[in-house]
């Protein structure tokens, strides 16, 4: 079987023993006086106009170290990472794709990096013509009227979308709309994004089949309702066939379609939201475009509207006058929703998504979800084949799909984090563990179009391997992982006894 | 084809596998007639060397002008090791550590994070970051009137001298919950925001929460200790916005107000984009948040813990997760799911750089810097300070004529002077923020002010009128 296998210590896939090693916190390889010299000025400048009552009291505690105690301490924290660029990261609903390269060398050219916020717009053409061009670009992939990029990410492009929501509403003496219709598949932010925002979030249950309940739809639609909250293809990994359908239920009922857009990696270049019938939507860039996670972010969530909301749009737009390029703020849009942040977006994302789809062109962009689809559906066949529970069989995979674990946990008592738990020792970071929360038992399961056939067969491999640890010795499986920085982690521990944070003398409880 | 690594084999065989004769077909549970044809306003693709040709024009289209602007963003030395190490693969595409076992690079290094942030606010539990600093401020708002169950209240008390850009992002985002935002007036003589005043400000609601402003967006040094106390007095919870660099030098937010147990801001939040994180026209940045332990389990955003494995192995996990949307759904503290973790990356390990003694001299050298400019400045005549107080880093100076101006004809000598305070502070106008941080040079300052002093006298040659000095 090859590298298929658990990780042993002569095995290229294991950690070297070093990297095991329980690693110090920086403060704790700190000595006083010691430092990183070469980073500060040179001198100590004089601040005795500041008066004593303003300045700190209690003495600051910083790491003191060397430069190189620095930079070989954040590079060994570095390589107890499971990322993309060392493993394949089939994580559902968070489009782990490759993150080219060029996009994070360009972005970080000097011009670019180097430019004030507040800088003159003369002074960031060559900035603002990659960003209206982005504007323009999304705008056709979504077949939506018009768009800004000023969300940071996905759930605050949520927020602007269901504020937008409720501006149009508002526009209209129409105060009666109070609920946010939400699937039960839908993204926790969903709901959290509909009640920061002011509405009730009211759950619609999904079908047997993972298409959204029309008989319950139609039950909850009314004068209250603001808007539904959807994803299609949808967190179950399957396109909702009746989406024209429950359009034209939402606006019958005088409410608005809001589109979740993590899942545009599925239908990039096929279908488009405007075409569907959404009148907001939002994309996460850092899904569908490739523009890196960061550890947790940053992303950009940039909402695209039909024509009756685009008075509504978040401020800063990027508008062409002649040959120029300009910032548009909210003196000129009295009807915006306003700013998300102080300083416009996440613009150094926006120029990598922006390198992104450049490199890609038409043709590459409608690859994106030809070939993210038939990852996902070749491996749902696989799994499958080899007598793993889909949770919709009968479905096409979208360009992820859900596998359940009920059977194994039943059967074997091995469940789906131990399973989850166990590839990594195989060298795989696990699927998405328990979301969609509607499916027992599931890992969300998203391949992405960037993976070989090898690296796919390779994961097969491992999840058969896995199950037949958990026929012959289950502890082994349940004991996962062996092969990382630390064995399972006490989370029980963790939320008890509070540690969150390195006190020079006690600890935080 | 890019970034797509299948061969014709490779396609046959999965299509085979699968049972479909096309990839095609892998779409036919969508209705045909939503399905579209060519994306007309797309380009056609472009190679690496072709789109890097194209950028690097762009990025030089935008120059690099002298900054002399602040103003919430400030030009900071960043440590050429920060991004090196902060780009590592291993960071740049990694995502939320879920699987803490195979992410205790990342859980480690939030943990430190968290660690240098309560350090310089002096606050017991920081969060692993939020978007920016304007939307920690809103999202500190929220948590305070959450938990504030003393006044119950729906109103916030909001200095008029901070920042525009987040008053404004403030209002925005609490407004849809039904909470008010209260401005209170500053000082024409000090710049700072005068407790006196805010008495007449409390009517019979009260306030949930009171903003300190330190330094304000004048730059000028506030009265922090008064403020917190009297925030404390009137039942609300005190919220300070700060600059991290600032801290190494002023009074930590949790050494706030007279001794005793409510000591203290009870939350501090701000802009985390001084510590490492390049101007880059706005963003990304990271807005951070700290607070006292009491507050914790209203916090917005991820927070790392410390603790055992099952062999009794210390190591660092996710935790308190139950605040969360993904947990809590419609009632998790906030919906924020994607941060700016890779900011904070590179924030840890600038200030693991730094170290204490390094950060105080970057906030001297700021102090100093802005301080030799705005002498400078003041030696061109109808040019003066237009605030007596203390500032940190940036001074507010009247002009002797239109700021926009002035401005724009510095812009085309490659100076970009400061920031026009006009738009938003009409009372104030002709008034400009200045700011030189620790990286502008003695040459740098001098050529500012001999740009301004020609730019000046040419006005005044041109016969432009001048305001006369009030
Ligand atoms: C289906 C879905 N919706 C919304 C979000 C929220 O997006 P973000 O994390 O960018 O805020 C996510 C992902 O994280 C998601 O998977």
């Amino acid at each position: 079987m090859g590298l298929i296998g658990p990780a042993t210590s002569c095995d290229p896939r294991s950690t070297p023993p070093n990297r095991n090693k329980p690693h110090m916190l920086i403060h704790e390889q700190s000595r006083p006086g010691r430092r990183a010299a070469a980073q500060a000025p040179l001198y100590s400048a004089e601040v005795s106009d500041i008066p004593v009552s303003a300045r700190r009291v209690a003495p600051l505690v910083l790491p003191e170290v060397s430069e190189l105690q620095a930079v070989r301490h954040y590079t060994r924290l570095s390589q107890k990472n499971f990322s993309i660029d060392t493993h394949f990261y089939p994580l559902g609903s968070c489009t782990m794709k490759y993150n080219p390269r060029a996009c994070n060398t360009l972005a970080m050219l000097p011009g670019f990096l180097a430019r004030h916020p507040a800088a003159p717009d003369s002074h960031g053409q060559g900035l603002l013509a990659c960003l209206f061009e982005l504007q323009e670009m999304l705008k056709e992939v979504t077949g939506m009227h018009a768009v800004s990029l000023a969300p940071s990410a996905g759930a605050q492009g949520e927020f602007a979308g269901v504020a937008m929501i409720r501006a149009y509403h508002r526009a209209r003496n129409d105060g009666a709309r109070t609920e946010i219709l939400v699937p039960d598949a839908a993204h926790g932010t969903n709901p959290a994004s509909a009640v920061m925002c002011g509405f009730v979030a009211r759950e619609i249950p999904t079908g047997p089949n993972g298409d959204v309940d029309i008989a319950a739809l139609r039950e909850a639609v009314g004068p209250q309702t603001a808007g539904i909250m959807l994803t299609n293809p949808s967190t179950v990994g399957v396109f909702d066939r009746n989406i024209q359908e429950i359009a034209g239920i939402v606006h019958a009922a005088g409410g608005l379609l809001y589109y979740d857009g993590a899942n545009l990696n599925a239908i990039l270049g096929k279908v488009r939201p405007g075409d569907m019938g959404f009148d907001v939507i939002h994309m996460n860039l850092h899904k569908t475009f490739s523009t890196p996670h960061g550890g947790g972010g940053p992303g950009a969530g940039p909402v695209g509207v039909s024509k009756r909301l685009e008075p509504f749009l978040p401020v800063p737009l990027v508008v062409q006058d002649g040959d120029d390029y300009r910032w548009v703020s909210e003196h000129e849009r009295p009807q915006s929703i306003g700013r998300l942040t102080a300083f416009g977006g996440n613009m150094g994302i926006l120029l990598r998504a922006y390198v992104y789809a450049r490199m890609l062109g038409r043709e590459g962009m409608k690859r994106v979800s030809e070939f993210s689809t038939l990852n996902a559906n070749y491996l749902m066949a696989r799994l499958k084949a080899a007598g793993f529970d889909a949770a919709y069989p009968q479905r096409r995979a979208s360009h992820e799909f859900i596998i359940t674990m009920k059977r194994e946990t039943k059967e074997l008592g091995v469940n789906a984090m131990d399973f989850a738990k166990r590839l990594l020792d195989y060298g795989f970071h696990a699927p998405t563990t328990y979301f969609p929360l509607l499916v027992p038992e599931c890992l969300l399961i998203e391949p992405t179009e960037t993976e070989t056939k090898e690296e796919l067969d390779d994961f097969v491999a491992a999840l058969v391997a896995i199950r037949e640890e958990a026929r012959t010795n289950p502890e082994l499986v349940k004991g996962a992982p062996h092969t990382m920085p630390v064995r399972r982690l006490d989370d029980v521990r963790a939320a008890r006894q509070l540690d969150l944070a390195w006190r020079s003398t006690a600890n935080c409880t | 084809m890019p970034f797509v690594p299948h061969t014709d084999e490779d396609v046959a065989a999965m299509l085979g596998a699968i049972g479909v004769a096309t990839i095609d077909d892998l779409f036919d549970e969508i209705p045909r007639e939503l399905r579209i044809g060519e994306l007309a306003a797309i380009p056609a693709g472009m190679a690496e060397m072709d789109i890097t040709r194209l950028m690097q024009a762009r990025a030089r289209a935008d120059g690099q002008p002298l900054c002399f602007i602040g103003a919430g963003a400030y030009d900071h030395h960043i440590p050429a090791a920060v991004w090196q190490i902060a780009s590592r693969g291993e960071f740049y595409s990694a995502y939320t550590p879920y699987q803490a076992e195979a992410s205790q690079g990342t859980l480690q290094l939030l943990y430190e994070f968290q660690s240098m942030m309560t350090a310089l606010t002096a606050l017991d539990v920081s969060n692993a970051s939020l978007y920016d600093g304007a939307s920690a401020l809103a999202e500190a708002v929220l948590m305070a009137v959450r938990a504030n169950r003393k006044t119950k209240s729906h109103r916030v008390l909001v200095p008029r001298a901070l920042h525009p850009a987040y008053r404004r992002v403030l209002r925005g985002i609490v407004e849809s919950q039904g909470i008010e935002v209260i401005e209170a007036p500053f000082d024409r003589q000090g710049g700072q925001t005068p407790v006196a005043a805010l008495d007449a400000l409390v009517g019979d609601g009260g306030f949930a929460a009171i903003v300190i402003n330190q330094p304000n967006f004048f730059g000028v040094i506030e009265d922090v200790d008064v403020l917190t106390d009297w925030a404390h007095a009137q039942g609300a919870l005190a919220i300070a916005v700060v600059n991290p660099i600032a801290l190494a030098l002023l009074k930590a937010p949790g050494e706030w107000g007279a001794a005793g147990p409510e000591r203290g801001a009870d939350i501090a939040c701000g802009e985390a984009q001084p510590l490492g994180m390049p101007l880059s026209s706005g963003g990304p940045y990271a807005g951070f948040l700290c607070c006292k332990k009491d507050l914790m389990r209203q916090m917005p955003g991820r927070i790392v813990g410390r603790t055992l494995d099952l062999e009794g192995k210390p190591g660092f996990t996710l935790t308190l997760q139950a605040r969360e949307q993904h947990i809590r759904r419609g009632k998790a503290t906030s919906n924020i799911c994607t941060n700016q973790g890779l900011l904070v990356t590179a924030a840890t390990i600038h200030l693991a750089l730094l170290g204490t003694a390094g950060l105080e001299r970057v906030a001297a050298a700021c102090h100093a810097n802005t301080r030799r400019l705005a002498a400078l400045l003041c030696e061109i005549p109808g040019v003066e300070p237009r605030f007596d107080r203390p500032m940190f880093h940036e001074q507010v100076l009247r002009l002797p004529a239109p700021t926009a101006d002035l401005l724009h004809a510095l812009a085309a000598h490659g100076v970009l002077g400061g920031f026009d305070l006009g738009p938003d502070y009409p009372e104030l106008d002709p008034a400009l923020l200045v700011c030189a941080t620790e990286l502008r040079t003695e040459e740098e300052m001098q050529r500012y002010v001999t740009t301004l002093a020609r730019v000046i006298a040419a006005r005044t040659q041109a016969k432009c009128p001048v305001e006369p000095k009030i």
